[in-house]
């Protein structure tokens, strides 16, 4: 007998090692359980992890712009309107007003991570006799790359930006018959022309974005947009992805721009994350339950085969409450090493997964994310599930008369 | 010589309130002294067991009060009563009722591990020194199954007396074992009451066996016969 253990220990691991056949299969549930609860956890991570890597590395989370030119209807008194129909202006490239003083105080916010004025706007990019619509970013490069990570989706050349370069993507490369060194002339609307030369060809994974996306250095778009000292955006990152959107509101009610979130620019996607969120919770829930479920329906029946034993020992002096804490720690035990196993069972499988699903280029699906602190969760929770699933077979023991108990 | 125990005018009914309400003991009276050894008999259904459980604290009376040691134990909660039946009562049972997850040395430190909480030296050697005293020792290591019903009731005789109790409290002790084991049970427990002076009561059919006792006492009817 084990010195170091109190006696509830020890009856309820002894009583737990002498139904072995009946410990071996609930703990095979609960593994079995916690494996799918893990495996779909760190799965979803990975592949969540994943998309919104892809979708955050390749555009702002928040984008500062100046707000709509709007038309103020002609009033000829307080409630008489002259123009019964107002139409809206045309909306012109505009600089933010005053924007060095909104970056400074973007500079400022402990939310915000990097802060990347940008001059953007249309532009023809014309190679001999190839000429393709283009939308020309102009930018810091130094704070811009923490942004969008367009280095990492260099494919040819490099990403450097000086006033006379230009990176293009490879759909718009291809269409232009341009490589890395070649010259384009970029054009636009205004009549405004520059000779840049590509230093650089990036692949987003998007046929549209490699096809109209272009960067330049932010002097050479102010240039060609006219836009002499201005900006058309500040691009931002913020501390938390998720609560961008409440940071982009708050931004707008306290400076004179609009305020656009990725999660509203992305507003599908991010209801698909959403979506596939509170779907995982559910399936956790359920399985959670259902492994509940299990641990009660063993336990009860073990009170059940137990009785004689309760009664003895209730005739022996034990207290309702040592027999209560016989039974919860059986449910507690038992759900901490069927979450171990789990944990290893679902690790295991996720493993397996991650090496045999692969995406049409051969590339992962996902990343193998495997934090420890999802098996710490796992077991904590299993081992709560176990003691709280233990609870009414418990009450059941602790109860029983133990006249009726011995007579059976 | 002080009484262990004292009945009186104890009264036990089932059903209570119902049409059906049945009273199966009607005012039992009753004293046992320190170093006593009585019988407990009677034909079946005459109330012995539920005289038994109420002596050993395991049931109430319906009315009625009962001394342990000169202490009223009417008005005590469920944790005393638990608490004065773990250190005062001893209990012997026809199916011997060993918990078949320990070993014979385990199960007689059960009592003293229930009442301490946690398992000690001390504990262990008293334990042994009671399955030496029922010539168990050797058998320390095993489980129940592995036992004879005349060991397993001798384990159970040495886990009653576990606690020290002044009161061993023995339900047909004898019944489930061949004439040899019933033999070599009865005097182990005819042993340990002359050594220890522990009061035993003893519920048994075996005629044989009551009268080897100092004191018969005849339940009929729920009714001691004088």
């Amino acid at each position: 007998m084990k010195r170091w253990l109190p006696f509830e220990w020890i009856a309820a691991l002894r009583f737990l090692a002498e139904g072995r056949l009946q410990t071996l299969f609930i703990l095979g549930g609960i593994a079995i359980g916690v494996g799918v609860i893990v495996f779909m956890s760190a799965m979803l991570a990975g592949l969540q992890a994943n998309f919104i890597k892809r979708v955050l590395t390749s555009q702002p989370q928040i984008q500062l712009i100046p707000p709509d030119e709007v038309a103020r209807p002609l009033r000829r008194g307080p409630d008489e309107v002259e123009a019964a129909i107002v139409q809206r202006p045309a909306q012109r490239i505009l600089s933010i007003d005053q924007w060095p003083k909104v970056r400074a105080e973007m500079q400022s916010r402990p939310e915000i991570v990097t802060v990347a004025p940008t001059a953007s706007g249309s532009a023809l990019a014309i190679r001999g006799d190839a000429s393709r619509a283009i939308t020309v970013t102009g930018m810091e490069p130094e704070v811009y790359f923490k942004i969008v990570r367009v280095p990492e989706y260099i494919v040819a050349g490099e990403a450097r930006l000086t006033s006379e370069d230009i990176l293009v993507g490879t759909e718009l490369a291809k269409d232009l018959g341009a490589s890395v060194g070649d010259k384009v002339n970029v054009t636009t609307a205004s009549g405004r022309n520059r000779i840049l030369t590509v230093t650089g060809i990036f692949d987003f994974g998007n046929k549209g974005a490699n096809q109209r996306n272009t960067y330049v250095a932010l002097r050479t778009a102010q240039s060609l947009l006219n836009l002499i000292g201005g900006v058309t955006t500040i691009d931002l990152t913020v501390v938390d992805v998720y609560a961008a959107d409440v940071v982009a509101r708050d931004i707008e009610a306290t400076l004179p721009v609009e305020a656009d979130s990725w999660i509203r620019t992305n507003a599908q996607f991010f209801t698909a994350v959403q979506a596939q969120q509170a779907t995982n919770t559910m399936i956790r829930l359920f399985v959670g339950l259902s492994v509940a479920f299990g641990i009660a329906a063993v336990l009860i029946v073990s009170v059940i085969q137990r009785s004689k034993d309760i009664g003895i020992l209730r005739a022996m002096g034990t207290a309702r409450g040592q027999i209560l804490r016989v039974f919860l720690i059986q449910g507690g035990v038992l759900g901490f090493i069927g979450s171990l196993l789990g944990s290893a069972m679902g690790g295991a499988a996720l493993v397996f997964w991650h090496s045999y699903a692969r995406q049409l280029d051969g590339s992962e699906l996902f990343p193998l994310i495997l934090e420890p602190s999802l098996f710490v969760v796992a077991a904590a929770l299993a081992t709560v599930t176990g003691v709280a699933a233990a609870m009414a077979p418990a009450l059941r023991a602790a109860n029983l008369d133990p006249v009726v108990a011995i007579r059976g | 010589m002080a009484d262990v125990l004292v009945l009186d005018k104890i009264c036990k009914s089932y059903n209570v309130g119902t049409p059906v309400e049945t009273e199966v003991l009607h005012g039992i009276d009753l004293a046992l002294s320190v170093g006593e050894f009585s019988a407990l008999i009677g034909p079946s259904g005459s109330g012995k067991s539920t005289l038994l459980n109420i002596i050993g604290l395991l049931d109430r009376p319906t009315s009625g009060r009962l001394f342990i040691n000169g202490q009223d134990t009417s008005q005590l909660g469920d944790s005393a009563l638990t608490n004065l039946r773990g250190h005062t009562i001893g209990f012997v049972f026809q199916y011997h009722y060993l918990i078949s997850a320990f070993t014979a040395v385990e199960n007689v430190m059960m009592p003293m591990l229930a009442g301490r909480g946690w398992p000690d030296a001390d504990m262990e050697r008293r334990a042994d020194e009671l399955l030496d005293r029922v010539d168990l020792r050797k058998w320390r290591n095993n489980l129940a199954i592995n036992m004879s019903g005349g060991q397993q009731q001798r384990v159970a005789i040495a886990r009653a007396l576990a606690m020290n109790p002044t009161l061993v409290l023995a339900d047909e002790p004898t019944g489930n074992l061949d004439s040899k084991s019933a033999d070599g049970v009865f005097e182990v427990m005819r042993q340990i009451n002359r050594e220890r002076a522990t009061t035993f009561l003893i519920v048994t059919h075996n005629t044989y066996l009551a009268k080897r006792c100092d004191r018969i006492i005849e339940v009929v009817d729920g009714r001691l016969t004088p």
